[in-house]
């Protein structure tokens, strides 16, 4: 039966769809490397839209709708996009002990934003993590990959008041 | 290839250093990049000292809260404590530099006669803090890979499997699960297509353990997972990490490529009949895929959703084929088991709990970090003794273990040796070796409700216990902790405990009730006091 | 998996249920030795023809000498083992798990063209459940009607998977399949469209016909009109297998 599918072209010219294709090649186009590819996407893009997820779905032949259960059912994944400054509370157990609770709550007297949520002005993303493995640390928060370490309110708004 | 090539080959490696006096080792572990070990290093790099000084990147050293952390080593004494510097800058590297081979830097200095240094006992981390670990060298001139060859050469995968069985090692993810009965049993399967894979999701909020293992020696995890493979004839690998751990995924990553250039990954290792192949495969961010079917359905592309066993994964696991699952540290414990027999290990521990636990102390505590101690030292020890105890002259309340699955122990429990059974037994479980230390500021209702949360949000959504059980169960529990509950309200708590504890489909959901019920058993004058609270 | 390859040697084992003596193949599992001997073990996520999911628990059973309890569904007999699927402790277990489904989500019976002819309803008459202690969610669903022929009403939704695994293992579309974590899952069309949108709907109706509950319905009926059919089940699948 020749009913091998054809790859289909990525949606524009956008460069980062190279990235996202090296990756589904590297695991040659199988299924099961998904969630591979969906890392992939997010590296490049930074969220999963529709237009990506479809692109995914098709190149690895694979069902929309469990191309999306996937997609959604892991919390590093996003279908928003995300501020220019990603600022993650910890809230794994040695930092909610240390006071996690207080940096969100400093962060949303600070900016209005709760976790999972987005400035207005598109600067800054609030989101927590379980445990980013810096517990000595606690209570820690990770910004733009950067682990600042025994944090307090006051400090964290500060830091984020310094971002562009 | 034979044990005597690897004595000869680590020579080789150990003479390419020869004239190197002192070694400065910069901890470049997670934790003390965070603290700002990088630039450190650079300014020691670069304040360079001349062929008898090297200055070395290094993983763990164990007192992560002091980091950066830097030791400056003689080579020729390796028996000897190292000097310690906490709280390295880089304008301390010149300093630091000048030391070498003369008095130490005192107002850097961390001294190390502490019994956080004195009273461990390193197995799985005998490298950490002491080799690079991205140098297969390394790893080589440190007498890795010898167990490797041995098992090749010396043992057929039957005597593997007894070795390990001999052991009496316990698996280190959680449940303790006898790992020489679990090779034996993936052993017997009839030959064809196996895997095994590395548990590295370490998903316990509040444990580092695993993290710093792969940080600090990821050829000791790749050794132990080869040797499980040629043991139960396997030839394919996968290690599954969580992507938080983004350090750890790079230096694996560069650890396989190492090994394969090396020859002791790929096919025919070491020109032995015996093939090996490793790959990473990254998580995602979802507690529930640490159980090791909900594992192997990610690996497979899917939703993380554990499935019924039987049947185990020893009998079909990944795409139906029999795998062997074991912990990052289960594995890390294989080629010292090798390298020095089973009754070696078996000597060191308990009755029914063998050798050494990592554990990741964290929360109030002085000494927050990484610590291994044999099996069976008292929570006593680990706290007040190694840990230092709770700073700030506050009192101990309770230490929390087995992070969602576990529970809290008061200090009328303290006394208890630490091992699989007697922790059981007060109900609470060993889980992976977080370990957190609470003063008399945390409130039980509190800590209860916080890892209500945390499994509730973590739950898969499969079943009906675990997925709606869940969120009702922390819904009374908020209602309590909030000062509005009722008898009612407690009794309903503790029979949705009971119901989920029995019916959950897998551990998450089953274990989930372990810290309100613990919490109920040794305070449950906390919970009264939250329904007083709420009469008036 | 959907019926496996008949082994071919299968052994024949004996042991109890609730007391009495039977005996069948050691590769089926408890629920259907049940099924075939009509002792009632309750079931939602199970169906005849479909691959197990083991997620409603309903279904679990006691086994003499353990204290785990085991799914019917996804538990195969073994020799000398004694089963009971109708004890105190079940029971209580079966009416706590069936209230808290009601509290997940908005079942009004009364208002629901699978008012009579429910799976979820006449578990829940079989267990006298005449009140829900637990507090209900009040989370409002939608109602997708954009399919021309079936409409899904995600306020009575279990999640059973029902629909997901006839779709995918029966029909071979997988337009189905669930999103999200916890108790955010949601059973899906496509890329989470509405179901009229699908391309890969075939409206064929099977998982209208295998929903437990008025969550999928066909289009145009009222109060207590919809009745399901599973007839095709068995058969299609026995006849698959038998090619
Ligand atoms: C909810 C849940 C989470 C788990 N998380 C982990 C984990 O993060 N790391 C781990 O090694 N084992 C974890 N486990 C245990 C694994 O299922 C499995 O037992 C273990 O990896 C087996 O390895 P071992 O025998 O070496 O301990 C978890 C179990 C459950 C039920
Ligand atoms: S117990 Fe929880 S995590 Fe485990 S299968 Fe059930 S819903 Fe999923
Ligand atoms: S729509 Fe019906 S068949 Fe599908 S999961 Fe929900 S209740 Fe089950
Ligand atoms: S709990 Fe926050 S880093 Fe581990
Ligand atoms: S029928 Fe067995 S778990 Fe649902």
């Amino acid at each position: 039966m020749a009913l091998q599918q054809t790859k289909p072209a990525p949606p524009d010219a956008d460069k980062r769809w190279k990235l996202v294709n090296a990756a589904m090649r590297r695991n040659g186009y199988a299924g099961h490397a998904l969630i591979e590819a969906l890392h992939a996407v997010q590296d490049a893009f930074g969220y999963l839209d529709e237009t990506s997820l479809r692109f995914v779905a098709e190149s690895l032949d694979l069902p929309p709708s469990k191309v999306y259960g996937v997609a959604t059912f892991y919390h590093l994944f996003t279908l928003k996009p995300k501020g220019r400054h990603a600022c993650v509370v910890c809230t794994g157990t040695a930092c909610y002990i240390k006071g996690a609770g207080g940096l969100i709550e400093g962060v949303e007297q600070g900016f209005g934003v709760v976790p999972g949520e987005t400035t207005p002005d598109d600067r800054l993303s609030v989101l927590t993590a379980r445990c980013v493995g810096a517990c000595g640390l606690a209570p820690a928060v990770v910004l733009d990959g950067a682990v600042l370490g025994k944090q307090t309110p006051d400090a964290l708004v500060a830091e984020l008041n310094r971002l562009e | 290839m034979h044990l005597d090539d690897m004595f000869e080959r680590a020579e080789e490696y150990r003479a390419e250093s020869a004239g190197v006096e002192h070694e400065v080792r910069v901890c470049m572990a997670a934790s003390c990049q965070s603290s700002g070990a990088q630039p450190v290093f650079a300014a020691l790099s670069e304040g360079g000292q001349g062929d008898a000084c090297r200055v070395k990147a290094v993983g763990c050293m164990g007192l992560c809260s002091a980091g950066p952390l830097v030791a400056v080593a003689e080579v020729a004494a390796p028996n000897e404590a190292p000097v310690l510097y906490r709280d390295v800058r880089a304008a301390d590297a010149p300093d630091i530099l000048a030391s070498v081979g003369r008095q130490p830097v005192e107002r850097l200095r961390c001294p190390t006669d502490q019994p956080f240094f004195t009273r461990q006992q390193r197995i799985v981390l005998a490298n950490a803090g002491i080799i690079d670990p991205d140098s297969f060298k390394g790893y080589v001139a440190a007498g890795g890979y010898f167990a490797l060859i041995q098992a090749l050469t010396e043992m057929t995968p039957a005597e593997v499997v007894q070795e390990v069985t001999k052991s009496g090692l316990r698996g280190r993810g959680g449940g303790g699960y006898p790992t020489g009965l679990k090779w034996s049993t993936v052993a017997k399967m009839p030959p064809g297509q196996k895997y095994v894979i590395c548990n590295a999701d370490e998903g316990d909020p509040g444990a580092f353990m695993d993290r710093a293992v792969l940080e600090s020696d990821p050829h000791r995890i790749l050794e132990g997972m080869a040797i499980a493979a040629y043991a139960v004839g396997a030839n394919k690998g996968y290690v599954y990490v969580r992507a938080e751990y983004p350090l750890a995924v790079e230096r694996i990553a560069t650890a396989i490529r190492k090994a394969k250039r090396a020859g002791f990954m790929g096919n025919r290792i070491a020109e032995t009949q015996f093939s090996f192949d490793v790959e990473i495969r990254l998580g995602a961010g979802a507690f529930v895929c640490g159980e090791e079917t909900a594992l192997m359905a990610s690996i497979e592309g899917l939703r993380g959703q554990p499935r019924p066993r039987p049947p185990y994964p020893a009998q079909a696991g990944l795409w139906g084929y029999p795998t062997l699952i074991n912990n990052v540290e289960t594995y890390a414990n294989i080629a010292p088991i090798i390298r020095e027999g089973g009754d070696w290990f078996a000597d060191i521990g308990t009755e029914r709990s063998k050798g050494t636990k990592v554990f990741a102390l964290a929360g109030t505590i002085r000494n927050t970090g990484l610590i291994e101690v044999p099996m069976g030292t008292t929570l006593r020890d680990i706290i007040e003794v190694i840990g230092g105890g709770i700073p700030g002259g506050k009192a101990f309340k309770a230490v929390q273990t087995g992070g969602p699955s576990g529970g809290c122990l008061p200090a009328a429990m303290l006394d208890i040796p630490v091992d699989y059974d007697s922790l059981r037994e007060l109900g609470t479980i060993m889980g992976s070796g977080g370990m957190i230390i609470m003063d008399e500021t945390s409130s039980m209702v509190d800590v209860a409700r916080y890892f209500m949360e945390f499994c509730m949000s973590e739950s898969c959504g499969k079943c009906v216990p675990c997925r709606a059980g869940t969120l009702q169960m922390h819904g009374l529990l908020d209602k309590i902790a909030k000062a509005r509950g009722s008898a009612q309200d407690l009794a309903l708590l503790e029979e949705l405990c009971d119901m989920v504890q029995a019916t959950s489909l897998c551990g998450l959901g089953q274990t989930a009730p372990n810290p309100v019920l613990s919490t109920l058993r040794y305070f449950r004058e906390e919970y009264e006091e939250r329904l007083a609270a709420a009469q008036v | 998996m959907p019926i496996p390859a008949p082994p071919t040697n299968v052994r024949v084992v004996t042991f109890q249920i609730d007391g009495r003596d039977y005996s069948a193949r050691e590769d089926e599992t408890i629920i259907e030795v049940a099924r075939e001997n009509g002792i009632p073990i309750p079931s939602l996520c199970y169906l005849e023809g479909l691959s197990t999911w083991g997620a409603c628990r309903l279904c679990l059973v006691e086994l003499a000498g353990s204290p785990r309890l085991v799914a019917a569904c996804a538990t195969q007999v073994a020799e000398g083992l004694q089963i009971y699927t109708d004890t105190p402790r079940l029971q209580r277990y079966r009416r706590t798990i069936l209230e808290l489904l009601f509290a997940e989500r908005n079942h009004v019976c009364s208002v629901c063209v699978s008012n009579g002819h429910c799976e979820l309803q006449a578990l829940a008459q079989r267990y006298g459940l005449d009140h829900v202690r637990v507090p209900y969610r009040h989370v409002a669903y939608e109602v997708d009607a954009s399919h021309e022929m079936f409409r899904v009403d995600h306020n009575r939704c279990i999640l059973c998977t029902r629909c997901v695994r006839v779709c995918d293992e029966v029909e071979g579309a997988h337009t189905w399949d669930v999103m999200g974590r916890g108790s955010d899952c949601r059973v899906i069309t496509d890329m989470n469209r509405p179901w009229g949108a699908s391309d890969t709907c075939t409206s064929c109706g099977k998982c209208v016909q295998v929903c437990p509950t008025g969550a999928l319905v066909k289009q145009g009926t009222s109060v207590g009109e919809m009745t399901k059919d599973l007839h095709f089940l068995p058969y299609i699948t026995r006849r698959r297998h038998n090619r």
